[in-house]
């Protein structure tokens, strides 16, 4: 039997795409002042930009509100797995009791009273945990969504930042409008 | 008066970072004691399991000793993390930042610490997964009637979600020293920092979800201090069958909790030199919260005696009577002492503003609630009227004293180990707090 033929076939790689999205290019301005970002912020969204990326090193209301941004998904997260862990925790004891029927006590096989404990218990369980899975699944689909943009280890420590992204011949009036609004530096595309 | 250092958003990284620097002599004491007093519990519990819990003091009619006193102790110990890091978050109290996550990771380590003792208890650690609901061969279900089951579902829960509380507050700040970590370091913080750039799409998510996950471990922390304190109140022992039970352990467990807070935050914040982040004003506010918790703890043990006397149930006031008066009344005595009397002394703004002396208190408070614990359980047992004729004096053995030890060592190595591994001091929320640098005030903020 003959070696079968190496078919030049790659698998597509759907991971791959969510570790590693492709490089966007566009501008990145360095702010050392709050007010300096949210001027930038206002003056990109009246020129139309939408799809830009404010970068701080910790939340702040101003930028928030700057942006005008809808309330986070990740509620409902929250809601469905509380009333999944309530139900779940409802039939665990409940079934679980009839499933073999024993009087503990003379109080009845399903009883209530005790098993809102396990409930209320599993309500925050399931809670916690899809409110966690919400916060990476949202933060993970939206670092997707922008694929690779510029970062400065900066942002993490005392500088704000604004990430425009820009076709390489049309960003000229993104990097003035940045350094206008007192970008300390600026700089891609 | 010695100047504080101007504090910036690059001060208080820089600050917080070092803390994870190479360790020194002092932490390297700290941590061999630790895992000395562990390899002490180790011993103990390998040869408790070879010759069976006849090595524990235990004696007609106390079952329930110092293995139980120590897994309620440890839970109270976790309960005050999350009243730091998500009552006082909900209601906006911005001293917290700086103290958080010492008490977040406190609570993690207490509840892995206090999860150990039920299994030890229970003699057989290897049939533990009999707690659990699981399909098995004789389609026999746990009996969710029982306090114990609740409490297995009340303390995996707390467990679960204080760790994903720690984990979440845990992710910005790891970012942060991920950008200015070298070496081995780097390599850890990029892992574990689940590649966080502070993107405002990030922080949108986060800032919900953590708020909600503050509103889901608000209840859960009062609920599962109750639930334990259930262990006892669903039992008709003259001593336990009450229904103060539940607000009288939640406030003691906060009590202890905020004690061990500032047990732990002293010796860190002179290791660490974080002065001008911790400051006199958080110990005094954790002392506040001391006074309040212990005054609510003094007011219980009132209500308990009053209500013996006053309930007029023979069998119940004896069990008191034998509380205060029998054999044991050194514990007692003790108990009331250091958790009544001494937090009284922090009405005095001197007492609750000299840090060496809030710590020397708050050694007392933590000896006064470990002895809480065990006047609720052993004397009670000891002193129940029907059987108290049976036994003689339990006392605890060096077996049990051993695990105890461990499980002190067990806790502060974890506890060691952490904070030189990940930032002890929340960089982002301190970062919160402080006044933004503005192009308005660039002089005065961010000089």
């Amino acid at each position: 039997m003959s070696e079968l033929p190496r078919l030049p076939v790659r698998l597509p790689g759907p991971l791959h795409d969510v570790f590693r999205p492709p490089p966007t290019p566009g501008v990145l301005g360095v702010f050392a002042h709050l007010d300096a970002t949210i001027e930038a912020i206002k003056q990109l969204r009246a020129r139309g930009h939408t799809d830009f990326t404010v970068y701080s090193p910790m939340p702040r209301h101003e930028i928030e509100e700057a942006l005008g941004q809808p309330v986070s998904p990740v509620r409902m997260f929250t809601l469905i797995g509380g009333i999944a862990g309530c139900a779940t925790g409802a039939w665990l004891t409940l079934w679980m009791s009839y499933d073999w029927p024993l009087v503990v006590g003379g109080k009845p096989v399903g009883s209530l009273p005790p098993y809102v404990i396990i409930m209320f218990e599993m309500t925050i369980l399931f809670g916690a945990l899809t409110t966690l899975l919400g916060i990476v699944f949202n933060a993970a689909f939206a670092a997707r969504r922008l694929g690779t943009i510029a970062y400065d280890p900066r942002f993490t420590n005392d500088r704000f930042g604004i990430f425009v992204p820009a076709a390489p011949g049309k960003a000229g009036p993104v990097q003035a409008l940045l350094k206008q609004s007192g970008a300390e530096e600026v700089r891609g595309a | 008066m010695e100047t504080r250092p101007t504090v910036t958003y690059d001060y208080v990284t820089r600050t917080i970072a070092r803390t994870l620097a190479a360790p020194g002599r002092g932490y390297f004491l700290l941590l061999g004691a630790a895992v000395t007093l562990l390899t002490i519990g180790i011993v103990c519990l390998v040869l408790l399991l070879r010759y069976g819990l006849g090595l524990a003091g235990y004696s007609h009619p106390v079952y329930w000793a110092v293995f139980i006193t120590c897994f309620v102790f440890w839970v109270g110990i976790a309960h005050s993390g999350t009243l730091i890091s998500a009552i006082l978050f909900l209601f906006r109290a911005g001293w917290r930042t700086a103290v958080y996550r010492v008490a977040e990771a406190m609570t993690v380590f207490a509840v892995m610490t206090a999860g150990l003792f039920p299994l030890i208890h229970i003699g057989r650690q290897w049939y533990f997964y009999w707690l659990i609901p699981y399909p098995n061969e004789r389609g026999l279900w746990p009996n969710f009637k029982s306090p114990l089951i609740w409490d297995e579902f009340a303390i995996g829960t707390y467990f679960t979600v204080s760790t994903c509380f720690l984990i979440l507050g845990l992710i910005p700040d790891i970012a942060a020293v991920r950008d200015l970590a070298t070496g081995w370091r780097k390599k850890l913080y990029q892992i574990t920092a689940l590649g966080w750039r502070g993107t405002n799409e990030e922080w949108r998510h986060y800032t919900r979800g953590y708020l909600y996950l503050a509103a889901l471990a608000t209840p859960l922390v009062l609920s599962v201090h109750s639930v334990v304190s259930w262990d006892f109140a669903m039992a008709i022992v003259p001593g336990w069958h009450a229904t103060i039970f539940a607000p009288y352990f939640v406030a003691g467990a906060i009590y202890s909790g905020c004690a061990m807070v500032i047990t732990l935050l002293v010796p860190i914040r002179k290791l660490f030199k974080l002065e001008a982040l911790i400051t006199v004003h958080h110990f005094e506010n954790l002392a506040k919260l001391c006074l309040l918790t212990g005054s609510i703890v003094g007011y219980a043990y009132v209500c308990e005696y009053f209500v013996a006397w006053f309930g007029g149930n023979p069998n119940e006031r004896a069990a008191f009577w034998y509380r205060a008066f029998g054999p044991y009344w050194w514990a007692t005595w003790t108990m009331i002492l250091c958790n009544a009397f001494l937090p009284q002394l922090l009405w005095f703004k001197k007492i609750r503003t000299t840090v060496l002396g809030l710590f020397v208190l708050s050694l007392f408070v933590n000896m006064g609630m470990w002895f809480e614990r065990y006047v609720i359980i052993v004397v009670s047992l000891a002193g129940e009227p029907y059987t108290r004729w049976a036994n003689g004096v339990y006392n605890p053995t060096w077996a049990d004293w051993g695990i105890m030890a461990g499980s002190f060592g067990w806790f502060f190595m974890w506890f060691l180990l952490f904070v030189k591994l990940f930032p002890a001091v929340s960089i982002t929320e301190v970062k919160e707090v402080l006044a933004p640098p503005l192009r308005g005030a660039a002089k005065r903020v961010h000089a």
